[in-house]
């Protein structure tokens, strides 16, 4: 079966030690190669004011992990994350096939809009200076202004 | 330049032609409604992902609710998307659940 794409977020305690982090993040790959699963990126968002308290923490460091693998391995993943104190929070999420929707959206229009411009004579991508400028755009965009929910 | 003719002169979807009979009814209404339109289908935006704060914030008001399409005039395969965009934003305190 072919591998599926997730992306696991996690928040850590603002005071967490560059070294508690790594180790985490070693751990987090351990149990990855294990189950012959694959990190594919990594980012490390650093501290950042959470929207709600979580835990009497204010703030936290989030971390992204970008992981190929098997259903099993993530859920072996979040049961781990979920016992463990030093995670405040976490939150597992499959992209695969929303990328590829997106991926196929995005050529589509862009092969429509070359086909129409060439039909129309014109080379296939827009030329610097074409088109009309956008001073005049949403000038008086005032779309969510005097609105009550 | 004369300004109404930069509005309705071109074929961008928005204003223009189509509004002309609506016209006269709107200002009977007094106050002008300008017409909606999708930010997503108007800026080209596929992917809305819950990562991207800046883009969803406008959509989450103060109380912390998700603005209804009626107002910010979302088209609904992307109201929908938002809205997954957003529940999963405020799993990871990125966009609070409520505000008082």
């Amino acid at each position: 079966m072919a591998d599926r794409q997730y992306e696991l977020v996690y928040l850590l305690p603002p005071d967490t030690t560059e070294q508690q982090s790594t180790e985490l993040h070693q751990q987090v790959e351990a149990v990855v190669s294990r189950m012959h699963g694959q990190i594919d990126k990594t980012e490390n968002w650093g501290r950042k004011r959470l929207a709600y308290e979580i835990g009497h923490h204010k703030e936290g460091v989030y971390v992204l992990e970008v992981i190929n693998g098997s259903g099993e391995l993530m859920k072996e993943l979040d049961r781990r994350l979920r016992v463990m104190d030093l995670v405040i929070r976490h939150m597992v999420v499959r992209v695969d096939e929303e990328k590829k929707v997106v991926d196929r959206t995005r050529t589509k229009r862009q092969s429509e809009s070359e086909r129409r411009r060439v039909k129309r004579g014109l080379p296939p991508t827009r030329q610097p200076g074409e088109g009309r400028s956008h001073d005049m755009d949403d000038v008086e965009d005032d779309r969510f202004d005097g609105v009550e929910v | 330049m004369a300004f109404g003719q930069g509005r309705s002169g071109g074929g961008r979807g928005r204003g223009g032609d189509k509004k002309t009979g609506e016209k006269g009814q709107a200002q009977r209404r007094t106050l002008f409604r300008r017409r909606k339109v999708c930010k997503f289908c108007a800026d080209k935006i596929d992917d809305i992902n819950y990562k991207d704060v800046k883009l969803i914030g406008p959509f989450v008001p103060e109380r912390g609710k998700i603005l209804p399409r009626r107002i910010s005039g979302t088209c609904a395969m992307h109201q929908r998307k938002l809205q997954t965009a957003i529940k999963r934003a405020r799993q990871i305190a990125l966009i609070p659940y409520v505000t008082d």
